[in-house]
C-alpha cells in the first residue's frame, strides 16, 4: 500500500503543538470580544497578527500558498477562507467564522470558531450550536485504536440530526510540523475506514456546516468558499491530540 | 485552515487489469490502482496503456483512485 504515513509525535512534540495551539485558542477568545457591529474584518486581522506576534508566534496562514492575511474571516454564507478586508463591516445579526493558525518554534496549531454579531436569528443560533456539537462528537472519537472515519461519521451523524448539511469538499487534516499533514479528516463517511488512530497523532478536526445544501463554490478571489445556495454556514475547529487516555484538545483554553 | 478534498493528479496508464481497473503511474512516481468513473464507462471511453489521465485519489487510501478524465 502506498498510503502515506501519518506522523506520530513524541510527548515533547505534542507539548510544542499545544503551545502553538494555545496561542490560537487565546487569540480566538480575544477576537471574540471584538466581534460587534461596525468592526471590519481587516481590524480583526490586524489585532490577531499583533496578538500572535506578542505571544512569540507567527501567523501560519500568512503566505501559505499565497494567502494574504493572518486569519480567515468568513461572514454568513462564506464557509471558509474569507480574506479580511477594510470594506467588510460586521453588522447586527451576522455570523462570522474566524480561523487562525500559529507557528511557533517549528510547530503549528490551528483552530476556528463561528461568532454571533450582536443578536442573531434562532436558526443561526441553532446552526452554531449544531456545528459545535458535531465537532465535539468528532473529538470524542479521536481515540487510539479507532480509525479516522470514526471521527468523520460521528460528525456527519450529529449534523444530520440537526437537519443541516455538512460540507464535503473540504476536510480536516493532520497538523504539527506542517499546517496540513496526512491524514485527511473528512466530515462524512462510514466508520471503520482510513488510517488507524494511534497515540501521538495530532489532527485538526473541523466540521463546516451549511443551513441549506452541502455544495460549495470558490469565488473569483480564488480563496473565499461560499455555500452554493448562499445559505448560512458555520465552522468550528480544534487541534486534537490522540492521548493515551483519549482525546486531548490542545487548542482549548479556559475562558477568563 | 480547511484542506481541499479529493486530490486530482495527472498520470499515465501502465497496464489494464480485470474489472475495468488500471495501474496508473502518477507524476510523482507513485503507482496507484484506479477504476474508471461511472460517467466515463457510460460513454464508452476506452483507455489504453500509455494514455494520459487525470486520477482523483481517495481521501482515505491514497493508493487507490478513480480515472475521471482521459486526454486525447
Amino acid at each position: 500500500m502506498a498510503e502515506r504515513a501519518v506522523r506520530i509525535n513524541t510527548p515533547d512534540e505534542v507539548e510544542r503543538i499545544r503551545e502553538s495551539s494555545q496561542i490560537v485558542g487565546r487569540c480566538l477568545l480575544r477576537l471574540g470580544r471584538e466581534v460587534r457591529p461596525g468592526v471590519t474584518t481587516r481590524e480583526l486581522d490586524r489585532l490577531a497578527e499583533e496578538f500572535i506576534r506578542a505571544e512569540g508566534g507567527e501567523p501560519a496562514f500568512k503566505g501559505y500558498r499565497g494567502y494574504p492575511a493572518s486569519v480567515c474571516a468568513s461572514i454568513n454564507e462564506e464557509v471558509v477562507h474569507g480574506i479580511p478586508s477594510g470594506k467588510r463591516v460586521l453588522k447586527e445579526g451576522d455570523v462570522i467564522s474566524l480561523d487562525i493558525g500559529v507557528k511557533r518554534s517549528g510547530f503549528y496549531g490551528d483552530a476556528a470558531r463561528t461568532f454571533a454579531v450582536g443578536s442573531i436569528s434562532a436558526e443561526a443560533q441553532r446552526l452554531l450550536e449544531a456545528t459545535e456539537r458535531s465537532l465535539n462528537a468528532g473529538i470524542d472519537q479521536a481515540r487510539a485504536g479507532g480509525r479516522v472515519s470514526d471521527i468523520s461519521s460521528a460528525i456527519e451523524r450529529e449534523v444530520k440530526q440537526s437537519g443541516f448539511s455538512v460540507v464535503r469538499a473540504l476536510v480536516g487534516h493532520g497538523v504539527g510540523r506542517e499546517l496540513h499533514e496526512e491524514p485527511q479528516v473528512p466530515n462524512y463517511g462510514r466508520p471503520g475506514e482510513g488510517p488507524r488512530l494511534r497515540t501521538g497523532m495530532v489532527l485538526a478536526i473541523e466540521p463546516m456546516v451549511n443551513v441549506g445544501g452541502a455544495d460549495v463554490v470558490t469565488l473569483s478571489d480564488q480563496w473565499t468558499v461560499v455555500s452554493a445556495d448562499r445559505s448560512l454556514s458555520a465552522h468550528f475547529e480544534h487541534t486534537v491530540a490522540i492521548g493515551e487516555d483519549g482525546p486531548v484538545v490542545l487548542s482549548l483554553v479556559e475562558a477568563d | 485552515m480547511a484542506k481541499e478534498e479529493g486530490v486530482q493528479v495527472e498520470g499515465t496508464v501502465i497496464e489494464p487489469l480485470p474489472n475495468a481497473m488500471f495501474r496508473v503511474e502518477l507524476e510523482n512516481g507513485h503507482r496507484v490502482l484506479a477504476h474508471i468513473s461511472g460517467k466515463m464507462r457510460m460513454n464508452f471511453i476506452k483507455i489504453l496503456p500509455g494514455d494520459k489521465v487525470t486520477v482523483e485519489l481517495s481521501p482515505y487510501d491514497l493508493s487507490r483512485g478513480r480515472i475521471v478524465y482521459r486526454y486525447k
